[in-house]
């Protein structure tokens, strides 16, 4: 081996090194973007519904001089409270609407005229004049809530930029809410009715309360049944289960549940608790069962590790002094590992807050305004009312779906805080 | 409500027991001279709570569970023989139109003589089997505690006994998780069984065509009511196999990423947040996948010149492809830790680059459990719902072509069981046979994914 060969096999290691290098660098940086795209779609989903739900919090406010004149709406003279409640408040607002733009004659126009104005503005002047009759025969300025439609024009959403034929806000709208704007009637408030209000047909009228409500009923008969008796079959399955045929057979159910796809917990709900125990459909009783029986296997494997991360010395101590083996789990292990159940229970109640598909099949999917009372009347949740808003066809909802995202996601990221700041603290110990 | 009522009784009176319980143990030990008690007084308490509730509860149940029939059948005797002879639908409308009528009073105008006779029937028996519900309750929780209550004596181990019965509980707590299952089985397979009734199994499982609407008149043109199970099938496998190729390959490079790479305090921060993506709930995933993502690939297809349907099977298999990730991530890097040191350490000491003893050892020493990992995914990606409801489409097409719109197992059970429902309906029940089908076929992939997962596990330990 001369000087000269072993020059060239350096140079061929330098070389093939530096392929290798490279080739390592590659893998390295193939590996970073893996977990970069992670990042970014995470980024996009939440800048996507960030952007689209944000304008859902405000509202568009139009100032109409109203003239409550006793004629038009409608009142006899010695007029009775109940008279008042009855009277017809739409003519009013188209008559304030046409004394407003005179030059508007033809039907078609009118009436799109009377699109700026919400339904719901009825009603809020009702309420105004039944609690003040006073008001009758006088003229007021007031405000009064947007259509969704012009709302969306007035913040921008829909331009003069699109074809006419293709949005809802036609020109002579857009022309009229200019000079609404120009003239100061016009105000963007913070939507209150998103967070007072049950579903409605108009997006401007419709609001979560009841399907927050409902997620409540709903959580609460899952907390019920799954956190104690998931506790309990840890606590068996952990301390006493002797080893034998049957408790295996109940390990590898409780495994093989926890990947059931969920719509089928919806199945076993709908044929169960509805058509065998004839329970209420759309309830959050039944709600809750299934979700219950969802979240049970999560809640049992969860509480499981808990109570075996217990030191033994504890256990032993217990024992020790003369304590029955219940005793020492109630009073020693269950104090001590009740940190890490938790943990487990809010990941569990969690997952099933956000879940859709298995309250469908039990007829969640109904159109609910009223708030519901109680946990056997009709109600819906907020993932439901998500996916039925997103079915929607008008362009209002759009927003007020990813504002409800937003509102279900801001209780998830709580309740998930909770369950890390709990984690952190049991380490700790 | 009056369940409730009588519930709320009976805790009231389990809580007096244990009062009763608990001081007449301390009053019998004092009587006997002071004779010590084998367990402490409160468990004489829990004693005689649990008797007297334990029994009248299971009355309580049970009673609840037969009353509306009893009441249907005393009710439906009361009737005229012609009402009687209607067909069970028709009676079943007529009862409910009786029943709805006693509760709630409304809506006399649409029903006749006879029908409000029986709901004035029907109230006064509901009442009176109210009655006696409370009565036959409390008396059972009366004898359960006086039974308990005379059993006390200072010998009596009433903390074993109660420990006993605490022991049962927790049982049957754990079997719950068995009962489950076999209410899934029984109540998909019941219902599953009563449509193959209708519909030939081999119809149902190699037909190429799914058209569940059934016809109503038998010379009907266009409904045929056809149920093929095989479009639907390849549409699952379809979306499922998009979303695993976005999902596997950016899972499985962050979890190398994370585990073999990255410092520590990145790695600490970088997975919980991965993570957010698998809480996020599944709904949002549709909404985005058909409000953003479908029409952004549909301008981009027509960009390209391609036509893309408007609900494509490749905007809902890569948003579930997203929502999989963080799964596929930390399955795979579960597995590749629990690949031991002292390979990496043997390859890297050959002079290896990292890359390589990455791709030569560690990924073929953790491979059977990444498979094992992809096909828990697979499986989650088949049973996932609402992404494909919102974003995938109805129309049972048989194509391999992820532009087009395609449907999948669970995206008809949703719209065969939302709105109307009649249980004798084919339409209905195949519902339950795709549900079955779902069950069984995540239910293979899961077990035979576990079994990959854990054996592999378990050469290393």
């Amino acid at each position: 081996m001369n000087k000269n060969e072993d020059y060239r096999t350096t140079a061929l290691i330098q070389a093939s090194l530096r392929k290798r290098y490279a080739r390592e660098r590659r893998f390295r940086l193939y590996g970073m973007l893996a977990v970069l795209a992670g990042f970014v779609f995470l980024f996009l989903l939440l800048a996507d519904i960030i952007i689209k739900g944000t304008p859902a919090f405000t509202q568009h406010y139009i100032k109409v001089t109203v003239d409550f004149d006793r004629e038009s709406l409608e009142l006899p003279q010695d007029f009775t409270s109940e008279d008042l409640a009855r009277a017809d408040y739409g003519a009013v607002i188209k008559l304030s609407l046409r004394e407003m733009f005179p030059d508007v004659s033809i039907r078609a126009e009118k009436r799109r005229l009377y699109r700026l104005i919400s339904i719901g503005a009825e009603y809020s002047l009702r309420d105004m004049v039944v609690a003040d009759p006073a008001l009758v025969g006088k003229k007021r300025n007031i405000w009064l809530l947007a259509h969704s439609e012009a709302s969306s024009y007035l913040k921008g959403q829909v331009t003069a930029a699109t074809e006419e034929a293709e949005r809802k806000v036609k020109d002579v709208q857009m022309r009229w809410l200019n000079t609404l704007r120009e003239e100061g009637r016009t105000e963007l408030r913070f939507n209150t009715t998103f967070f007072l209000a049950g579903d409605s047909r108009e997006p401007e009228l419709a609001g979560i309360k009841a399907a927050l409500v409902g997620s409540l009923y709903t959580l609460l008969v899952t907390f019920c049944l799954a956190f104690p008796i998931g506790v309990m079959a840890a606590i068996y399955l952990e301390e006493f289960a002797p080893k034998n045929r049957l408790t295996d057979v109940i390990e590898i159910n409780i495994n093989n549940l926890a990947a059931v796809p969920s719509i089928v917990f919806g199945l076993l709900g709908l044929a169960v608790f509805i058509n065998f125990f004839e329970l209420p459909r759309s309830a959050p009783l039944v709600g809750g069962i299934v979700l219950a029986l969802m979240t049970l296997p999560t809640i049992i494997i969860t509480s499981r590790a808990a109570i075996q991360a217990v030191p033994p010395s504890i256990h032993e101590a217990a024992l020790g002094v003369g304590a029955s083996k219940l005793q020492t789990i109630l009073h020693h292990v269950l104090p001590v590992a009740m940190p890490g159940i938790l943990t487990g229970s809010i990941i569990g109640m969690a997952q099933a807050l956000g879940e859709t598909a298995p309250l469908l099949m039990i007829g969640m999917v109904a159109f609910i305004m009223e708030v519901p009372a109680g946990v056997t009347d009709p109600a819906t949740v907020l993932p439901v009312q998500i996916f039925l808003w997103a079915d929607s066809p008008e362009r209002g909802f759009t927003e007020k779906t990813s504002a409800a995202i937003m509102v279900l996601m801001a209780f998830l990221i709580m309740m998930n805080a909770a369950a890390v700041y709990l984690r952190r603290r049991f380490e700790r110990k | 409500m009056q369940t409730i009522t009588a519930f709320l009784v009976l805790i009231a009176f389990c809580v007096v027991s244990f009062f009763l319980g608990r001081t007449r143990s301390q009053l019998i030990a004092k009587t006997r001279g002071g004779a010590s008690l084998h367990s402490l007084p409160k468990h004489y308490g829990y004693m005689a709570a649990a008797w007297a509730f334990l029994p009248s509860v299971a009355i309580l149940l049970v009673w609840t569970g037969l009353e509306s029939s009893l009441i249907y059948s005393s009710v439906i005797s009361g009737l005229t023989p012609e009402v009687r002879a209607l067909s069970t639908d028709q009676l079943g409308l007529y009862y409910n139109q009786l029943q709805s009528f006693a509760l709630d009073q409304i809506d006399e105008a649409g029903l006749d003589e006879a029908q409000v006779a029986a709901a004035q029937h029907y109230r006064e028996i509901s009442a009176s089997l109210a009655y006696k519900k409370i009565i036959v309750v409390l008396v059972a929780a009366v004898a359960g505690a006086l039974l308990a209550l005379r059993r006390i004596k200072p010998t009596l181990r009433a903390r074993n006994h109660v420990e006993n019965m605490l022991e049962w509980m927790l049982f049957i707590c754990s079997f719950i998780a068995v009962l489950t299952t076999l209410g899934i089985v029984l109540s998909v397979l019941f219902e599953a069984v009563r449509f193959f009734q209708a519909v030939p199994v081999i119809d149902f499982l190699f037909g190429l065509q799914w058209s569940p609407q059934m016809a109503i008149r038998s010379d009907q043109v266009g409904a045929s009511g056809s149920f093929g199970f095989i479009p639907l099938l390849v549409g699952t496998l379809l979306i499922s196999i998009v979303a695993l190729f976005i999902a596997v390959p950016v899972g499985l490079m962050s979890a190398i990423y994370l585990s073999e790479y990255a410092s520590r305090r990145f790695r600490a921060v970088t997975k919980p947040v991965l993570e957010v993506l698998a809480g996020v709930p599944t709904v949002v995933y549709g909404f985005f996948a058909a409000l953003t993502v479908a029409p952004f690939i549909r301008r981009l297809g027509e960009s390209m010149g391609l036509s893309v349907a408007s609900e494509s099977a490749l905007a809902a298999g890569l948003v579930m492809g997203i929502m999989i990730i963080p799964f596929v991530m930390s399955l795979s890097d579960d597995i590749i830790n629990a690949v031991p040191d002292s390979l990496r350490e043997a390859s890297l000491g050959m002079g290896a680059t990292m890359s390589e003893t990455i791709r030569r050892v560690v990924l073929p020493a953790a491979l059977p459990g990444i498979v094992g990992g992809i096909l828990l995914a697979a499986s989650r990606a088949i049973g996932e719902t609402m992404i494909v409801v919102m974003a995938a489409g109805l129309s049972a097409k048989l194509t391999i072509n992820p532009l087009e719109a395609v449907t999948t197992i669970t995206v008809q059970i949703v719209t065969l069981l939302v709105g109307d429902q009649e249980f004798d309906s084919p339409k209905t029940l195949a519902a339950f046979a795709l549900g079955l089908v779902l069950f069984f076929v995540t239910l293979l992939l899961n077990i035979v994914a576990l079994y990959v997962v854990r054996r592999y596990r378990e050469q290393y330990e």
